[in-house]
């Protein structure tokens, strides 16, 4: 689904450039539940944004879904991560002035569907999230775990083929962190592939494999071992 | 082209955030507004000149004399000039061309009298060229012609107030009015836009007055109307000439001012042309000015409002749209507010100048107006603008990373 080959990127600082990532590989299949474990500065979110097609590589190759990621304009960006990509930020990043269902709807909006059968879908995606009776409220009124599951439904309603986290649990409790994740859960074994990003060691440990990275290099790539946690 | 789904999504947007659209729509509007209102007024100076400068023809010359004030070639100051027929002959053969209409005058005040009525009017002998000299209308009948002329008939053209004054309610074609012991025929009543003491005028054959109360060929003065082909300067130009011919002919010093007079209206119509022109100009000048305000700020707040919603914007482009659909949105967005700010100030101002009307009569404005047509490029301007302030900020924001925009805060 993702496969990453000598993947570099590197941001400019006045004179001098930062290199961030320093030649990644990194190959991740369909219905993986992934999550990329970093302190600040190690180069997750960078490559978060990468494979989220937020932001673009330097050298190396990227694929998703077998397709070559490379030279893509914005336009073809965009309906990539429409069609493949669903997100769930820390920061929520809901509009505003959007009730929830309208947030969730909006995806879809730009799929070009009808607005009835946008109102639908939104509306068994909220359920889904068990945020039904709470559809037609504007995020402002909603606590930070509801926000969030309403930026799940979102990313849920294009039916993507990888969900990306980043830090879906940072500005949540523990209680809505577990919650979340379990969620997030629920998604995988629906057969999504699930790539989360955090730096905290019991949300890593929910998932499948942890990758961990520093410095911009790849220093671990393990399975987690379930029965552990059982 | 028409996306129901896209005017949603603006029309949420727009009433979501209320303060933002009634500040940019305020700026429009106001900017309309004042420009409608600042026009309207300087029309209404306009209206007030070309009032005060509507009696008789634009392009008429009247010829007067008076009494010598320098001695010349021997004869003594003092001495009054009469102009007489031969010097009809004169104007008329030296200015073929230029003139347009021309005719003699002898003017008296007379007693008239009417069945019982009776009053006092200024009767005027004239050739059939006098009428379009003043501008006055025939309502019934016609005018004088040559024919009166030639034959001295006794019979009158006479103003519409004189009509009423001594017929009342009647008509007066075909009466026949005793002046000064004489009985002429009325042929014809007429109005003037020129005012009430144009239309208390009697006109008779010029034959027929000169044979009654002018020995010898003596008149009074001419009147005549330039060809309208002449501008402005050539008019001025032919009055000067026809000022220094007439005192050659009746040897009257050049720099004498007051034996031949002639009042050409061209001066005062150069006099007003400038004025105008100068008034218009300041008008224009404060219009556009007036304009380039509002545009500006537009432009200030579509920046601030692209720059406010980065954040969303980001979102947006996460969740799939295109450069393009951003850029549409804030586009529709810019342009339905400004279209429908710019004609709410366009209304206010066109009623608000409506219902001044005449009230401003006394500073010199009157009947304050605006073309449609300025109103309307003035509209279109400001759309125009409100487009290109929309298009900048927003193909700026179109070419923001979502990375960058989604970490704005």
């Amino acid at each position: 689904m993702i496969k990453i080959e000598k993947l570099h990127k590197s941001y400019p600082i006045g004179k001098d450039s930062l290199h961030v990532l320093k030649g990644l590989d990194l190959h991740i299949k369909e219905g993986e539940f992934v999550s990329i474990m970093g302190s600040s500065g190690s180069g997750k979110s960078t490559l978060l944004n990468i494979v989220g097609l937020l932001d673009t590589h330097d050298e190396g190759n990227y694929y998703l879904n077998g397709q070559k990621i490379q030279n893509l304009d914005e336009k073809k960006a965009a309906i990539l991560r429409n069609k493949f990509l669903g997100f769930v930020f820390q920061s929520f990043n809901l509009i505003t002035y959007k009730t929830a269902v309208e947030n969730v709807s909006l995806p879809l909006y730009y799929q070009g569907m009808g607005r009835k059968e946008r109102q639908q879908i939104a509306l068994h995606y909220l359920e889904k999230v068990g945020l039904k009776d709470r559809a037609n409220h504007l995020p402002s009124e909603l606590s930070g775990g509801e926000k969030q599951r309403v930026a799940v439904a979102r990313a849920l309603a294009t039916k993507p083929k990888v969900i990306l986290a980043d830090e879906p649990t940072g500005a949540l409790d523990s209680k809505t962190s577990a919650a979340v994740m379990e969620m997030l859960k629920d998604i995988n074994r629906e057969g999504m592939t699930v790539f989360v990003i955090t730096h905290e060691e019991d949300i890593a440990e929910q998932t499948d494999r942890i990758v961990r990275l520093k410095d911009g290099v790849i220093i671990s790539d393990e399975k987690v071992n379930k029965s552990v946690n059982v | 082209m028409f996306d129901l789904d896209r005017w949603q999504e603006i029309f949420q947007t727009l009433s979501k955030n209320k303060l933002r659209t009634a500040l940019s729509g305020f700026t429009i509007a106001f900017a309309i507004l004042l420009f409608t209102l600042l026009f309207g007024v300087g029309n209404g100076l306009k209206h007030t000149f070309e009032k005060q400068f509507a009696s008789g023809a634009v392009n008429s010359v009247y010829i007067y004399g008076g009494r010598t004030t320098k001695p010349y070639k021997g004869l003594q100051s003092g001495r009054s000039i009469q102009y007489r027929n031969d010097d009809e002959k004169f104007i008329n053969e030296k200015f073929e061309k230029e003139i347009q209409f021309f005719s003699p005058n002898i003017q008296r005040s007379m007693q008239v009298i009417y069945k019982g009525e009776q009053n006092r009017y200024t009767v005027r002998g004239v050739y059939p060229d006098y009428q379009p000299l003043e501008s006055s209308v025939i309502q019934d009948g016609r005018f004088l012609t040559y024919l009166d002329i030639e034959r001295r008939a006794k019979v009158v053209a006479i103003g519409r107030l004189v009509e009423i004054d001594l017929f009342g309610s009647l008509s007066a074609l075909g009466k026949n009015l005793n002046i000064e012991g004489i009985s002429y025929k009325v042929v014809g009543v007429f109005n003037d836009p020129g005012g009430d003491n144009d239309e208390r005028y009697i006109y008779a054959p010029f034959s027929t007055i000169q044979g009654m109360y002018k020995p010898n060929d003596e008149l009074d003065y001419f009147g005549l109307t330039f060809n309208p082909e002449m501008d402005v300067d050539q008019a001025v130009a032919f009055g000067n000439l026809l000022t220094t011919l007439l005192k050659e002919k009746h040897s009257v010093d050049p720099r004498d001012q007051g034996a031949i007079r002639v009042r050409n209206n061209a001066e005062g119509t150069k006099n007003v042309q400038q004025f105008m022109l100068v008034l218009n100009i300041i008008i224009l000048f404060i219009g556009i000015g007036t304009l380039v305000a509002g545009i500006i700020g537009i432009s200030n707040i579509m920046v601030y409002i692209v720059k406010e919603r980065t954040k969303e914007l980001g979102i947006r482009k996460a969740l799939g749209a295109t450069p393009k659909s951003i850029v549409g949105m804030i586009m529709l967005e810019s342009i339905f507010v400004t279209a429908i700010a710019g004609y709410s100030g366009l209304m206010i101002g066109v009623f608000t100048l409506r219902a001044l009307g005449d009230t401003l009569e006394k500073y010199f404005i009157l009947n304050p107006s605006v073309e449609t047509y300025v109103v309307v490029g003035a509209t279109i301007v400001l759309i125009i603008a409100g487009t290109i302030a929309g298009y900048i900020p927003a193909k700026r924001a179109a070419r923001i990373k979502p990375i960058v925009a989604l970490n704005d805060e």
